[in-house]
Parts: structure tokens; C-alpha cells; sequence
């Protein structure tokens, strides 16, 4: 058997790349992941990428500012300080409701973007995992591991029929590794 | 999906002939990718010029004190605190066009949004050095922060609107700086897998790894809604804030509960005059006509138009209401601010921001890119003295006949605000210079859809309206980057 690790089909056009999807998956050949210079709208639900559930982490790192914020107000203006202003009560709500909202949104923000990162694996430093160097540029990629997926001149037949540019056999994984 | 066909009655949102996608990173990258022109380095080293003076300046208030500024017992807060409002009114427009006008689904603003939304950053960055220099003390900044302390914990007052200022303008920054910054990821990329060697290093580091993988532009898609959704509020809730500055005071003139919307308008206004100074002058030193385009300029000047008229029937609303109250006090801050001492600048911001933007209903003017440029610095004169206005002719006259005072600002206070801006210009210019000034991914989005060459292959076709294609041929002819003899034979 030879050295090729990853079959590249390589698109000029995100519409020609949804069609060599589809060719692909007419044939049972496994699709390994597809690489885009810009996100490609209706691609998740052709390969089955579940809904993301941040807007659910998103809201409860929201709703984790509020609390944190009024009951720090709480304990400094009730609690620990209590500060007779001309009688009015010291938890003094709408005074405190700015201050909750931005620590809401802090919160929500900071929260997000972090599981974003953390569940993507986007971190400062982080060696890129690239296939093809021009995925990023003017390429749609569609990544086939050439293991699992013995039918090579199948694969090429079909990505060439719904119009790769070109073939690409890799034989190491990641192109962008010295 | 990018195969659908968009009415041919919308205006183009890129215009040039044979743009591919290769093309579109080759033209933004350009000034990342080569040495700088003539133009950036005259810019550069002026604005330079500027951001010393800023050094020197603030370095003469943290050494004297701000006894070297020109305030006096009657008036305690003016050139600082304007200077302050202008530059986060001016941040507003980068998140405006990246939160709002996503919610929106206006395409526009994905040419716009990333040279917008760095300019919001480098505005409030410029916002924020004048809360620190009017501190007195700046090496005792936290103290606004309510950290545990030894002073028996003594909190920061929380009933205070400064101490709400705080919180929404370090929330506004460092939530702007996430958005922009995650927006910048498949850009950093892009660059990254074009570049050699040390250049490599460094933006693979700043890349944090991005490939462009299904699930990762997935998950971006829903982090950038979300993060717009909670960035809209966040936006309006941050001049709203910096109103209350002065709404939630007793003063006469300051006092009003027009303030928040009045603001916001006011903001917007003036962060949209600040995107047009920039990206007129951007658009032409780096080539990118095709990307932002008469279009682009049009809208924006719409907004101007709707955002100053807002703003123009705050200030008479204002005098109405000043009269309608029968408070005698309230009545005389008014006749004061438009006939007392400080008349010409009362008329200046009447002039500037209320009368010359409404020539933006003539279409010639409009779409006049000089015409534009020399408006948007007018407009941005304008409400600089709002602020000077709202500020110092509200304090200069107080309860005591016997207190009143002028204000007259010394070289330090001039030499911090003509210091801001040159601050702020190098900020800018060493933005376009390492980083892409166009979102790359989000302007291939309209490539199949949204441009002139599209429009073009789908009025070839002719299965469309006659009607419809000539309104789009006439739409066309404000275009500066459009070749009008290509349509003259159709």
C-alpha cells in the first residue's frame, strides 16, 4: 500500500465544492473535514456538524454576571459598608441596574469567545493543522483520509467530475509542520 | 448560500471586472504584503509628530499636576472631559456597523467593519488616557476598580455614575477588542500561509492556529451573532452611561432626560463622520475602490443624515423644554449657551452639525466624494463643541453672579487633544500596515452575489426585468469605480 495519508480535492468554487460533497456521499466515501476560506452557509447540515451550543453557554455565563454582580454590590453596600445615604435604602436597585448590565455582558463575552476557542482549539501559538496552504486564500478543500477510503482513482473520478481543480495525494497530514 | 442570485435592483457591493477570490486577497493584502508608499510615511511621521506631543503633554499634567490644565473653582471640568466624550462618541460607529448591522443582514458593512471596529478601539484607547491624566494621581487608577483594600474595605461608590462609567467603558473596550480580534482570525490565517520565515512565525502565533475548518467557521458564524446581539445593547448602553455623567448632576443644562437617546444619536453621528474621514482617504491611498465603493459612501452618509437630524431636534427640543419649564435657571443656561460669552460656539455646533450635514439630501453632494470628506471633518468640528458647549457654558455661569468665570485652555490642554489625534492616526496607520484593513472572508461572501461582475453575467443572461436592469444601470452611474462604457451597449 503507499504512503498517501489525506486525498485533496481542491475547488475553485464553494458550489462546485457542495457538489463534489454530495458526489462523495452518493458513494459512501467518507468526507474527513472541508477546508474554506470563508464559512460556507448550509455545509454543517450536509455533514452532519451538530448546532453549536454556545448561545446556551452564552447565556449562562450572562446570567453568571448578574449574580456576580449584585451580590457583590450586596455585600459591599449592605453588608460590609453600609453607608446612610440621606435614609434611602442601601441596596438602591436602579442605581446598580448599569453596572449589572455591563458585568452581564462581560461575563456573556468573555465566556463565549472562551469556549469558543477552548472547543475549537484556538489558542495563541497553536501550530496550524493545514492540509492545503491555499485553503485560505482562493481554495475550498474537501479532505478525504486515503486510509479508510481505498477507492483512490474512484475518489479522484469523482472529485474531478464535479470540478477540482486539481488532485492533490498527501502523503504527510499536515502540510504546514516544518 | 453563495449560488443564490440577488435582485438585480441592489446596488453592487464590489465593482471592478474579474475579481476571484485569489484577487480579493491579493488587493487587501497588498499594503500588509509591501513596504509602504510615499503617502503612509508622510501620514505616519505627522501623526507621529502628534502622538510625542501627546507624550509630552500628558507627562507635563502626571509631573505638575492638572494645575497645568486652565480650570478654575467655577469651571472644574472642560477641555478634558470633552475631549473624553468626542472620542468614545467617535468609538461608536465600529460597533455600530459590526453588531448592528449584522442584526440587520446589511451586507455593507463587511467591507467596512474591520477598519471600523479598529478605530473604535483606538478611539477609546485615546478616551481612556484622559480619565487617567485628569486623576491627579494616575499611579492610583485601580482605586476606581472596587478591589478588597486595607482601608477597612472601603468600596467605591456604586450609586455613582462615574464609577458606572467605568464599568461600561472597560466593558465596551475589552468586549470590542474580543470581536474584533476573533473577526481578525481567518485574516491572520490567510496572511500567515502566504508568508515566509519571520513574518510566518509571528502571525501563526497571532493565528492561534485558525484552518478554516466546517466546524470552526460554524461555531464562528454563532459567536459572532451572539457577540453582535449582546454588543448592540452594550453599545447604546455606553453613551447612555456617559450621559448620565452629567444628567444624573443637578445643574441646569446638565440635568435632562433627553440626555441618553441625545447622546447616542450624537455619537453615532460623529463615529460615522470619523469612518468617512479615514476610509475616503484609505480607499484612495491603498487602491481598494472596488471593495468600498460609492455605495458604501452613500449609505454612510444616510446615516449621517438621519443621525444629525436626530441630534439637531434634541438641541431644539431641549431650548423647548427649557422654556416649558418655567425654571427660570434652566431658561437662563439657554439664552446663555446661544447669546452669552460663549455664543460663536453654540453657533459653530449649530452650523456644523445641524445645518451644513443637511446638505447631504442632494444626491450630487452625496455621492461627492470631496464634498463628503470636507462634511464628515465638519461634522467631527461639530461635536467636539457639542461637548465644549454642553460642558463649559453649563459650569462657566453658576448660582453665584459673583463666581462667574470664563474658561481658557493652556498649550497643555491643546497640546493633549491635538496629542489624541496624532496618537490616534499612528494607531491607525500601523493598523493598515500589519494587518488586513478589509475583512478578507466576509468580502468573498459577496463575491457570487453581491458584485458588479455577478449583476453583470445575470443582465447577459437576459432573463431579467428591462425596467429593473435599466434603474441598476442608472444606480450605477454615481459609481466612481465602475466603467460606464461597459453598459453603454446594453
Amino acid at each position: 500500500m503507499s504512503n498517501i495519508k489525506y486525498i485533496l480535492g481542491s475547488f475553485g468554487d464553494p458550489d462546485e465544492m457542495m457538489h463534489g460533497i454530495e458526489k462523495l456521499q452518493e458513494n459512501n466515501i467518507k468526507i474527513h473535514d472541508v477546508y474554506t476560506p470563508m464559512p460556507i452557509h448550509g455545509i454543517e447540515a450536509k455533514l452532519g456538524v451538530k448546532r453549536s451550543r454556545l448561545d446556551i453557554a452564552a447565556f449562562f455565563f450572562g446570567i453568571t454576571g448578574t449574580l456576580t454582580m449584585l451580590t457583590g454590590v450586596y455585600l459591599a453596600t449592605v453588608v460590609d459598608w453600609p453607608i446612610n445615604i440621606g435614609g434611602k435604602t442601601h441596596f438602591a436597585l436602579p442605581d446598580f441596574i448599569p453596572i449589572t448590565f455591563e458585568l452581564t455582558i462581560l461575563f456573556c463575552a468573555f465566556g463565549l469567545v472562551g469556549s469558543y476557542y477552548a472547543s475549537t482549539h484556538l489558542f495563541p501559538g497553536r501550530a496550524p493543522r493545514v492540509m492545503d496552504l491555499r485553503a485560505t486564500n482562493d481554495r475550498f478543500i474537501i479532505a478525504i483520509d486515503a486510509k479508510a477510503n481505498a477507492e483512490h482513482e474512484k475518489i479522484d473520478e469523482l472529485l474531478k467530475g464535479a470540478g477540482a481543480l486539481e488532485v492533490k495525494y498527501n502523503e504527510r497530514k499536515y502540510v504546514s509542520y516544518e | 448560500m453563495s449560488g443564490h442570485n440577488e435582485s438585480i435592483l441592489r446596488e453592487p457591493l464590489i465593482t471592478g471586472k474579474d475579481i476571484t477570490y485569489a484577487q480579493i486577497t491579493d488587493d487587501i493584502l497588498l499594503p500588509v504584503e509591501n513596504k509602504p508608499n510615499k503617502a503612509w510615511w508622510i501620514g505616519f511621521i505627522l501623526s507621529l509628530c502628534g502622538a510625542t506631543l501627546w507624550v509630552v503633554a500628558v507627562s507635563y499634567t502626571f509631573w505638575f499636576g492638572i494645575g497645568s490644565w486652565g480650570l478654575n473653582k467655577t469651571v472644574g471640568w472642560a477641555w478634558d472631559i470633552t475631549g473624553f466624550v468626542w472620542w468614545v462618541g467617535i468609538g461608536h460607529a465600529g460597533t455600530l456597523i459590526s453588531a448592528v448591522l449584522l442584526l440587520f443582514r446589511q451586507n455593507w458593512r463587511n467591507s467596512i467593519n474591520r477598519s471600523a471596529e479598529a478605530m473604535t478601539i483606538f478611539a477609546v484607547i485615546c478616551a481612556a488616557t484622559y480619565v487617567v491624566s485628569h486623576m491627579g494621581r494616575p499611579w492610583l487608577a485601580y482605586w476606581v476598580l472596587p478591589l478588597p483594600n486595607q482601608f477597612g474595605s472601603l468600596w467605591v461608590n456604586f450609586n455613582s455614575p462615574l464609577v458606572w462609567d467605568m464599568f461600561a467603558i472597560s466593558t465596551y473596550f475589552s468586549v470590542s477588542l474580543l470581536f474584533w480580534y476573533t473577526g481578525l482570525l481567518p485574516d491572520i490565517a490567510t496572511i500567515r500561509d502566504r508568508a515566509v520565515g519571520m513574518r510566518k512565525k509571528v502571525y501563526t502565533i497571532l493565528s492561534f492556529g485558525w484552518t478554516g475548518s466546517v466546524k470552526t467557521w460554524q461555531r464562528f458564524e454563532a459567536v459572532s451573532l451572539i457577540l453582535a446581539g449582546i454588543s448592540t445593547p452594550l453599545v447604546l448602553s455606553v453613551h447612555t452611561i456617559v450621559s448620565m455623567d452629567f444628567a444624573t448632576s443637578v445643574i441646569p443644562g446638565w440635568h435632562t432626560t433627553i440626555f441618553p437617546p441625545y447622546f447616542v444619536a450624537g455619537a453615532i453621528f460623529s463615529g460615522f463622520a470619523m469612518v468617512l474621514t479615514l476610509l475616503l482617504v484609505a480607499r484612495k491611498v491603498l487602491g481598494l475602490e472596488n471593495y468600498i465603493t460609492m455605495f458604501h459612501i452613500e449609505s454612510m452618509n444616510k446615516i449621517i443624515i438621519l443621525t444629525g437630524s436626530i441630534v439637531g431636534v434634541a438641541y431644539l427640543t431641549e431650548f423647548f423644554i427649557a422654556w416649558y419649564s418655567g425654571s427660570e435657571y434652566e431658561q437662563y443656561a439657554f439664552i446663555n449657551r446661544s447669546t452669552g460669552p460663549y455664543w460663536w460656539a453654540y453657533w459653530m455646533m449649530m452650523t456644523c452639525n445641524v445645518i451644513s450635514p443637511q446638505l447631504l439630501w442632494f444626491k450630487k453632494i452625496r455621492t461627492s466624494i470631496a464634498a463628503t470628506w470636507i462634511l464628515s471633518i465638519v461634522v467631527n468640528i461639530g461635536m467636539w463643541f457639542e461637548r465644549f458647549v454642553i460642558i463649559v457654558t453649563s459650569l462657566h455661569r453658576d448660582f453665584l453672579p459673583s463666581s462667574w468665570a470664563m474658561f481658557y485652555p493652556t498649550w497643555v490642554d491643546v497640546s493633549v487633544f491635538v496629542g489624541s489625534i496624532g496618537l490616534f492616526f499612528t494607531l491607525f496607520l500601523l493598523f493598515l500596515r500589519v494587518l488586513p484593513s478589509i475583512a478578507i472572508a466576509e468580502v468573498k461572501l459577496l463575491l457570487k452575489s453581491a458584485s458588479e461582475q455577478a449583476k453583470l453575467e445575470l443582465i447577459k443572461e437576459g432573463h431579467l426585468d428591462k425596467e429593473q436592469v435599466q434603474e441598476y444601470i442608472e444606480s450605477l452611474e454615481k459609481f466612481d469605480s465602475v466603467k460606464q462604457e461597459e453598459y453603454a451597449k446594453i
